[in-house]
């Protein structure tokens, strides 16, 4: 019955009426144009130079091929491209050794340049990263622009901030968030017309060179050598270089690629040097954002626990405004995702005051898990035995005493247990704010397992850690609980 | 002999239904009173009354020569005077059970008298030694027998020196050996000087440790 469900829904998916024919290509369309947006005339559409280059890819693969757009997370395309999800990933997909190895890569179709961005009022004084000592310096994460800043942190003493998209590091740039970004040209310039020329400016000198590729699952090495061919036919026909044209990317090193490529098969060499031994290089980032990690957690949970005793104190003791206030706030929070509230208090609140990341991290978790701490210590105040009450009151004890001294701690045993499944809860949760540029546990070990082009032992790596920092809390609330309710 | 408690016409409604209608009683210093009745009559409520965690009805009480009125129990900070002057010993004692058995009687004493540590420990030791808890003032009350619980709670109401002292059915859980100690301890605390007004319905206690008892029904023994 399951099985046969199973296979309905599978056919049904695959046959969603298309072309067995299509060359299915996976792409990112939040990249965004010039590489792949939505069409703005039917959004069910994309359109792009990727675009037009899968499609002159599928034709030139003969026997009516169409291109047929399967969207994936840009950092997701390599892992997707194994999976099968598609025969062929294409979205400003850079040539690094790492890739190679991994995957089969076709030869280079497009050169970018990795360039830098800065506010008009540094442009006098920085040319190059060696002018950036301890400035902040914005980059996706992942790219090879990343593996520069990394290398740059250690000869000239930069400070990389990774983004999860490349719109965000421009915005903070202007704001004064960062004192840089590095990214591909492309990217660099499109950032620049949509603020319509200004906020920042483009330096010249490029940092360093790079190619975009198209990635294939390593077994495919048949399609990539006809894919291949085909890019060498759109660059010798002139196809490639009119849809470059169309998007307004073509320029002379896009001509000298083409000669180069044409000339000899070997494919260029990338930049960024990113080898497998460099892997090992990630263990101290691994470490550092483990301490991060926890540094976030606990710094969020105390702000939770000290902000839900207020909460919880307003719902049993408040008058009916303040009641209804602390009840509004608590199921606002709760209703709401807390990855909406992390975009809220970082970008949101960016015009009133521009908190810095790890500060807005700890804000929007803290204040989100208050929520919750605050409806568990109400529930546990409520749970202490109205005679214990009375028994303090006719000793004398003020209203405030008995809650310091009886009501509180008493409840803390009932809270306890549920407090240290939140705080490990909140441990996880706190993957979450890598999405405002803070580079915490999780998000280090993606972009190790990017490099490597594995999640096999970054992911267990990572695993190992989490449960290092959440295996003893659970046995010190265990401990405690014992301690406080000892056995008859 | 002035009376330590006056309590004139006492009623208690709940819904529309008495739970106790017109009670009117006396205790002088001294004087160990019994209030006899069987379950449900009302006695507990009456004792709740008096010592202010209960609103009454109709009537009047009178601590010491401080008056409480019917209508809703006052707020606590107008409570002080009556909570130095009346000590409750719940049925259930009711002893804290995050504090130890001696933290139970000096929590009064440091917080509500402003005593040191170290005189309230020294008050607590030998308030337990004097009822024969001494030995486990280090206990938790889970880890107390119900005459241990019973002793400790007694101890913790006396501890800020209350002259009347309120006690809900404390034979309920006591073997007869258990019930004349009691009985024995009830009449030490009167010799000093302390009222003692016990809600009970074991008519054998009451004969044999009370001075006078009184009915629910108003009758005087």
């Amino acid at each position: 019955m399951v099985v046969a469900f199973v296979l309905a829904v599978t056919l049904a998916a695959q046959g969603g009426g298309t072309n067995p024919r299509a060359l299915v290509w996976g792409g990112d369309a939040e990249g965004g144009a010039p590489f792949v947006e939505a069409d703005p005339a039917d959004p069910s559409r994309v359109r792009g130079f990727d675009v037009e280059v899968a499609e002159r890819i599928a034709q030139g693969l003969g026997s009516g091929r169409s291109a047929r757009f399967q969207q994936v997370q840009w950092s997701d395309i390599d892992q997707s491209v194994e999976r099968g999800d598609f025969a062929i990933g294409l979205s400003g997909v850079e040539d690094t050794p790492a890739r190679r190895a991994r995957h089969a890569v076709t030869l280079p179709y497009f050169e970018f340049r990795e360039v830098l961005a800065v506010r008009p009022t540094d442009a006098s004084g920085i040319h190059s990263l060696a002018d950036l000592r301890g400035r902040r310096v914005a980059t996706l994460g992942a790219t090879i622009a990343y593996e520069l800043l990394i290398g740059a942190r250690e000869s000239t003493g930069v400070i990389p901030i990774s983004y999860d998209d490349d719109v965000h590091p421009y915005a903070d740039l202007v704001t004064g968030r960062v004192d840089a970004v590095l990214l591909d040209h492309i990217i660099a310039q499109r950032a620049l017309r949509r603020r319509g020329g200004t906020g920042f400016v483009i330096l010249d000198q490029p940092v360093a060179v790079g190619h975009y590729v198209g990635v294939l699952a390593h077994t495919n090495t048949a399609l990539r050598d006809s894919v291949d061919a085909v890019l060498r036919e759109s660059m010798r026909d002139g196809s490639l270089e009119q849809i470059f044209r169309r998007w307004s990317v073509w320029d002379p090193t896009q001509g000298v690629l083409f000669d180069r490529v044409l000339r000899s098969s070997a494919a260029a060499t990338p930049a960024g040097a990113a080898s497998t031994g460099q892997a090992l290089a990630y263990a101290p980032s691994l470490a550092r954002a483990a301490v991060v990690t926890l540094l976030v957690s606990v710094l969020s949970m105390a702000l939770a626990v000290f902000v839900g005793l207020a909460l919880a104190s307003g719902r049993v003791y408040g008058s009916t405004v303040l009641r209804l206030a602390t009840t509004v706030y608590i199921e606002i929070i709760r209703g709401t995702p807390l990855l909406l509230q992390l975009f809220v208090i970082y970008y949101g609140l960016a015009g009133v005051v521009r908190l810095p990341a790890f500060l807005a991290a700890v804000l929007a978790l803290g204040l989100n898990y208050a929520a919750y701490e605050a409806e568990i210590y109400r529930g546990a105040l409520e749970a202490v035995p109205r005679i214990q009450l009375e028994a303090a009151r006719t000793l004398g004890l003020s209203e405030v005493q008995i809650l310091r001294l009886v009501r509180g701690p008493q409840a803390l045993r009932y809270a306890l247990a549920p407090m240290t499944n939140d705080f490990v809860a909140l441990l996880k949760d706190s993957a979450l704010v890598s999405v405002i540029t803070v580079v915490e546990l999780t998000k280090q070990t993606a972009i190790y397992a990017t490099n490597v082009g594995s999640w096999a032992v970054p992911g267990a790596l990572c695993a190992v850690v989490y449960l290092a920092m959440s295996l003893p809390l659970a046995r010190l609330a265990r401990r405690l609980e014992r301690r406080w309710r000892p056995a008859a | 002999m002035s009376a330590l408690l006056v309590v004139e016409r006492l009623s208690v409604r709940y819904d529309s239904r008495h739970v106790l209608r017109a009670l009117s009683l006396e205790v002088a210093r001294g004087e160990i009173v019994a209030l006899m009745g069987p379950s449900g009559v009302g006695k507990s409520t009456a004792l709740r009354a008096v010592a202010a965690l209960q609103p009454f009805d109709e009537g009047r009480i009178v601590v010491d020569g401080f008056a409480l009125a019917p209508g809703p129990v006052p707020p606590e900070s107008r409570l002080v005077p009556l909570r130095r002057r009346v000590g409750l010993v719940f049925q259930a004692h009711a002893l804290f059970e995050h504090l130890r058995a001696r933290d139970n009687v000096t929590l009064a004493l440091r917080h509500v008298l402003g005593q040191s540590r170290v005189q309230a420990e020294a008050v607590a030791t030998e308030l337990l030694a004097s009822l024969d808890v001494g030995t486990r003032a280090g206990a938790w009350p889970s880890q107390l027998s119900g005459g241990e619980a019973q002793r400790v709670a007694i101890a913790r109401a006396l501890a800020p020196n209350p002259p009347l002292l309120l006690m809900d059915e404390p034979t309920a859980a006591l073997d007869p050996a258990r019930r004349s100690a009691l009985g024995a301890t009830l009449r030490r605390l009167s010799q000093q000087g302390r009222g003692l007004l016990v809600a009970t319905h074991d008519a054998e206690f009451a004969r044999a440790h009370a001075d006078r008892v009184v009915h629910l029904d108003g009758r005087t023994a």
